[in-house]
């Protein structure tokens, strides 16, 4: 699974993090996502979809392999 | 269904909106089940200051209504959905505040914030956020028992944290309080809501000047020296961030640990399962954002374009009301919605709103709440109501719903 993040779009609210520490981070300078696997493991695809689905702003967007 | 409109009622015919807070179970939302015309996820309301909006009710119809471009937030667009009426319009009172603000001018502000509430920034204020929770328990602990926990714990252990946040003085804290409560009173008139306002930016333009004069290691020193100095923050909109942090910051969190507390020891298993094992704490807390949701009023938004939500066409210039209190209760989403159930997996809710105006400090609250109960819990396990439990007395008059007093003993 392909993980992609918006920084356009990103309002900082901190979901993906909260919710997949092992797949995003947020940035010192301005604090908005950063994507740190952008191939997902399999173990982590729930959870994966859990932070695109809460994000509040779209920003996170999953590719199927 | 969008050819609605030629059986639509008048205003006299819908059911007036705030619905009345319940009296036999403060703790669920209004009863809109009663009030509402049948199953339909989106229905029409009458306004108390005229007119009438779109009431949106679920959960997937509440975060499509917040996350739509369509939709504005701007309080001052014409036809916007007002609870209370409009004090006449200043530039001064608009300033910074980013709340009521459309994207792309609402990015700009916000974006000079986040960095301060991101993830990693909260984590390093967690041993002040411990630090400050010992403290108040410590008092409250060796002046009792009885005490009501509200005035020794709830409002205080937040109100410290922001204040050391923001740069705030805490020994100013009676005089922000009592402002912010009627600010967010939906009782007083508009002349009072906005001297309540005009105080608390009163004390926060000298406050922003001292910071210029001063520098120093805080969030509104920080904004002060990195963008008001550069030119891309004036000191109005510098002072109406940080009344909106101020009120939003200490108001909100204290509301829920409030309510939390008294929904703990209305569940002493879960308030025994939570000293026990605090790693329950995060599931804890987001089962009771979704289970008491204190913005009650829900988020009202003015669509700018026709939009069909939940099978309904929006038209340009009509108001809609997000209900978060009662999309959080939406069976749909929530099996047996109406229980407190810590293990129900809550994380969808939307108690911190929904969109790009999602509570940027919600990593806060999450770590206070977190913090604070979890303190209580190990410290006083036999904490227990002081009082008849149906003699609690409600905030009902508050657009962020709440506790007065919380009367304990241990």
């Amino acid at each position: 699974m392909r993980v992609r993040a918006d920084r356009d779009r990103c309002c900082g609210s901190g979901n993906c993090v909260m919710t997949a520490p092992e797949l995003f981070d947020q940035d010192d300078a301005e604090g908005l996502v950063l994507v740190r696997e952008p191939e997902a493991p399999p173990a982590l695809h729930d959870r994966a979809r859990q932070a695109a689905e809460l994000c509040p702003a779209a920003a996170i967007q999953l590719d199927a392999d | 269904m969008s050819g609605t409109t030629a059986t639509q009622p008048t205003p006299a015919d819908l059911p007036l909106f705030p619905f009345p807070e319940p009296v036999a179970h403060p703790l669920d939302p209004p009863a809109y089940r009663d009030l509402l015309s049948g199953e339909a996820p989106i229905t029409r309301v009458a306004l108390p200051t005229g007119g009438w909006a779109w009431l949106v009710t679920r959960l997937a119809e509440v975060r499509e209504v917040l996350r739509h471009p369509a939709f504005s937030a701007d309080i001052a667009k014409p036809g916007f959905p007002l609870l209370r009426p409009l004090p006449r319009p200043r530039d001064r009172d608009r300033a910074g505040l980013f709340i009521r603000m459309d994207p792309p001018e609402h990015g700009r502000y916000r974006r000079m914030l986040t960095p301060e509430f991101m993830i990693k920034s909260i984590r390093r204020l967690e041993p002040l956020i411990q630090q400050t929770v010992d403290r108040f328990l410590d008092d409250m602990v060796a002046a009792g028992p009885p005490a009501d926990l509200v005035d020794a714990y709830a409002l205080p252990v937040p109100s410290l944290v922001i204040c050391h946040l923001l740069g705030v003085p805490y020994e100013d804290h009676c005089f922000f309080q009592s402002r912010s409560r009627v600010l967010l009173n939906s009782s007083v008139s508009v002349e009072e809501a906005q001297g309540a306002a005009d105080e608390l930016r009163d004390y926060l333009s000298r406050l922003v000047t001292a910071k210029q004069r001063d520098g120093g290691d805080d969030l509104l020193a920080r904004l002060v020296a990195g963008r008001l100095r550069g030119g891309a923050l004036t000191h109005d909109e510098a002072v109406g961030m940080a009344v909106l942090l101020l009120v939003a910051g200490h108001e909100t969190t204290a509301n829920m640990i409030g309510l939390s507390t008294l929904v703990l020891l209305r569940h002493p298993d879960q308030y025994a399962a939570l000293r026990d094992d605090p790693g329950r704490a995060p599931a804890l807390v987001e089962e009771l954002l979704r289970y008491l949701t204190i913005v009650r009023t829900g988020l009202p938004r003015l669509a700018l374009a026709d939009v069909e939500i939940g099978g309904t066409r929006i038209r340009a210039g009509e108001g809609v009301i997000a209900l978060l209190s009662v999309a959080n209760r939406d069976e749909g989403a929530f099996a047996d919605a109406d229980r407190f159930d810590v293990d129900r997996g809550a994380h969808q809710h939307v108690a911190f709103g929904f969109g790009v105006h999602q509570c940027i400090g919600q990593p806060l609250a999450r770590a206070e709440l977190r913090i604070a109960l979890v303190a209580l819990a190990e410290r006083l396990p036999a904490l227990r109501l002081a009082i008849p439990d149906d003699e609690v007395p409600l905030r009902r008059d508050s657009f962020i719903y709440g506790l007065q007093r919380l009367p304990v003993t241990w």
